[in-house]
């Protein structure tokens, strides 16, 4: 045996086990069940299921996350993530969506309630129109605004580089000056300054 | 009390006292204004008798100590399923967290998972899938390490500025403790790598038993290093909250890929792209590009007394600048505390060497006059890495990263000896 000391502890997964547990999607689609849906669909069952945390158009409702918009803010002050603006590939919607939504209901929506909704929300965002049908065959060839926005971890090159090196322990700046207070905004819980 | 025990305490304070030239301010005793009734009369517990050994069979701190507590801040998420609390660092010293005030985040809740109900499954490109019940797991070889996790968004509401007045806000999405488990690459090699072939290219999908999965993906050379599957914590099962039976370790990476409630291991050839290695865990710079896969925590440090929650209430003297240091490279080597904001620093006394990928208690013996103070510490680690300022931070990456805060933290003491959190030039 090339890779090492057996036990021979466990049991063989059975197909079925398998079948059941790994549903993982990949960008290139592998993983996807058969099915379809599309944004007409889609909305229905997206007011039924989704719209009460994240809006009738996916716009979102109060602290609950936002699905659609902020095109174009990602260098902004106040950057709006969304699937529309920064997710890099549906294929992450798809698998999110059925695997861990509804909150608090997860993994109750069928495979093509899944497309259809997937649908709706890349309308919402203007990636699809509203007949498109979004299918296993289909979902991996919708590319995303933000799918060309990620680089892999730099900090080796951009930070250590500079940080790796011996640091000044005496007269290290001219001066120091307070330029922000957390006790001005005033947003720290009571209980934390009620004690001690 | 023996006087070999006073002792070397009382050589620490004088040798502390003198190195600083403050040894007769620091040495001092102050006069009773009259005898002490807690001496002179008879104290109800020195008369009459203590709880029996039956009356705690499992024992929570004494109620004096009931401001040593998670908290949580409220305007921080939508609702407190899918939440962080954070650990009463500024009231701990040591480097083991208690468990049950280590902070906990979930995406979904903790879950109430059975040992007999628990299944870990491996699949994927191995050379025989497996399911392994709970008690599987505890016939194979063991280890036993101490490991910091901390959540990839520690710090990361400093980020704009200074924004919460406590370390426990600021820093307590932390804790350190002692492991028991499995290393993963003793399962992978039970399930067979053979399939798997190079390991260069291959990845590790992991995912909680809970409905929000928590899945990442981890690439197979950290996977065959030191990751553990572990099931005991500071000697105990781990708690509900923390993963129960069952978590994953990553030593010194986020503590997000420390997948909870762990029911599966998945050898790819590839990454998932999760939603929480894209969504989230993902840190965009100015430019609005976005770096991925920031696995590894940088070195960092924290003053946790005096701070915000634990100010100075015992007048001027002697103080112990207190705090904890961490590096997910490996060993902290130093730790330097600066009193003026950064202009000069004094190296502290680690309370042990550093460890691997674990959290360093330092201490700074000082005396205090009420002048006010700029306290700053700042991290060294095995790698030569100097925990930068929040400024250094910012002119590399911006003010939207949202994780991997490891900036110096300011508290500014005052003269009545209350301390805030303060940014400064």
């Amino acid at each position: 045996e090339a890779t090492g000391l057996r036990f021979g502890l466990g049991r063989a997964a059975l197909p079925e086990e398998i079948a059941a547990w790994d549903v993982d999607v990949r960008p290139d689609g592998s993983g996807l069940p058969e099915g379809t849906g599309n944004a007409w669909d889609g909305e229905a069952l997206f007011e039924d299921n989704c719209a009460s945390c994240h809006g009738s158009f996916a716009e979102g409702v109060g602290n609950w996350p936002k699905l659609a918009g902020g095109d174009g803010t990602l260098a902004d002050e106040d950057p709006l993530k969304t699937v529309g603006s920064y997710w890099p590939y549906t294929s992450t919607v798809w698998d999110y969506v059925h695997r861990s939504m509804p909150f608090g209901g997860a993994q109750t929506l069928s495979d093509d309630d899944v497309y259809a909704i997937v649908a709706y929300i890349l309308y919402s965002n203007d990636i699809i129109d509203d007949e498109f049908e979004v299918s296993h065959e289909t979902l991996p060839t919708i590319e995303l605004p933000n799918a060309d926005g990620f680089i892999i971890d730099d900090r080796a090159e951009t930070e250590y580089s500079q940080w790796r090196a011996e640091p000044c322990m005496e007269n290290c700046k001219d001066g120091v000056e307070i330029t922000m207070r957390a006790t001005v905004l005033d947003v720290t819980p009571d209980e934390a300054v009620e004690e001690s | 009390m023996s006087t070999e025990t006073k002792g070397p305490s009382r050589r620490q304070f004088l040798t502390s006292a003198a190195a600083l030239g403050a040894g007769t301010v620091a040495a001092t005793a102050t006069q009773a204004a009259g005898p002490d009734p807690l001496i002179t009369e008879l104290q109800d517990w020195a008369t009459g008798l203590g709880a029996g050994v039956d009356e705690v069979p499992y024992g929570l701190p004494i109620r004096f100590e009931d401001d040593v507590v998670r908290r949580n801040v409220e305007w921080l998420t939508a609702d407190t399923i899918s939440s962080i609390n954070f650990t009463p660092i500024h009231a701990l010293d040591g480097t083991i967290t208690p468990q049950g005030c280590a902070f906990e985040r979930h995406h979904s809740g903790a879950i109430e998972l059975a040992k007999s109900d628990y299944r870990l499954m491996i699949n994927g490109l191995v050379d025989r899938p497996l399911v392994f019940s709970y008690e599987d797991l505890e016939r194979f070889p063991r280890e036993q390490h101490v490991y910091f996790c901390e959540c990839a968004a520690n710090t990361g509401m400093e980020w704009a500025g200074a924004q919460l007045n406590g370390a426990q806000f600021t820093h307590g999405m932390i804790h350190n403790m002692e492991y028991t488990g499995v290393p993963l690459r003793t399962l992978l090699a039970e399930a067979g790598l053979d399939a798997a072939g190079d390991f260069a290219d291959k990845w590790v999908y992991v995912e909680g038993a809970d409905a929000s999965s928590n899945g990442r993906s981890i690439p197979m050379e950290k996977a065959m290093d030191d990751v553990l599957v572990a099931f005991k914590a500071n000697g105990e099962a781990l708690r509900k909250e923390h993963g129960y039976p069952v978590r994953l370790v990553v030593p010194g990476w986020e503590g997000n890929m420390w997948v909870k409630w762990l029911r599966r291991i998945e050898v790819m050839d590839g990454p998932v792209e999760s939603r929480e290695e894209t969504s989230k865990y993902t840190d965009t710079l100015a430019d609005g590009t976005s770096r991925k896969w920031t696995w590894v925590m940088d070195a960092k440090s924290v003053i946790t007394s005096p701070s915000p929650q634990a100010p100075i209430a015992h007048g001027h003297g002697p103080l112990v600048i207190t705090g904890m240091a961490w590096s997910g490279h490996g060993k902290i080597t130093r730790v330097d505390v600066s009193k003026d904001g950064g202009i000069t620093w004094e190296t502290a006394r680690l309370a042990a060497p550093g460890t691997d990928k674990a959290l360093t208690r330092f201490y700074l013996d000082t005396t205090w006059t009420g002048e006010e103070m700029l306290l700053q510490s700042r991290a060294m680690d095995e790698t030569g890495y100097v925990q930068p300022t929040k400024a250094q931070l910012r002119e590399v990456r911006g003010l939207n990263s949202i994780y991997h805060n490891n900036c110096i933290q300011t508290w500014h003491v005052k003269a009545n000896g209350e301390a805030e959190n303060v940014e400064v030039s």
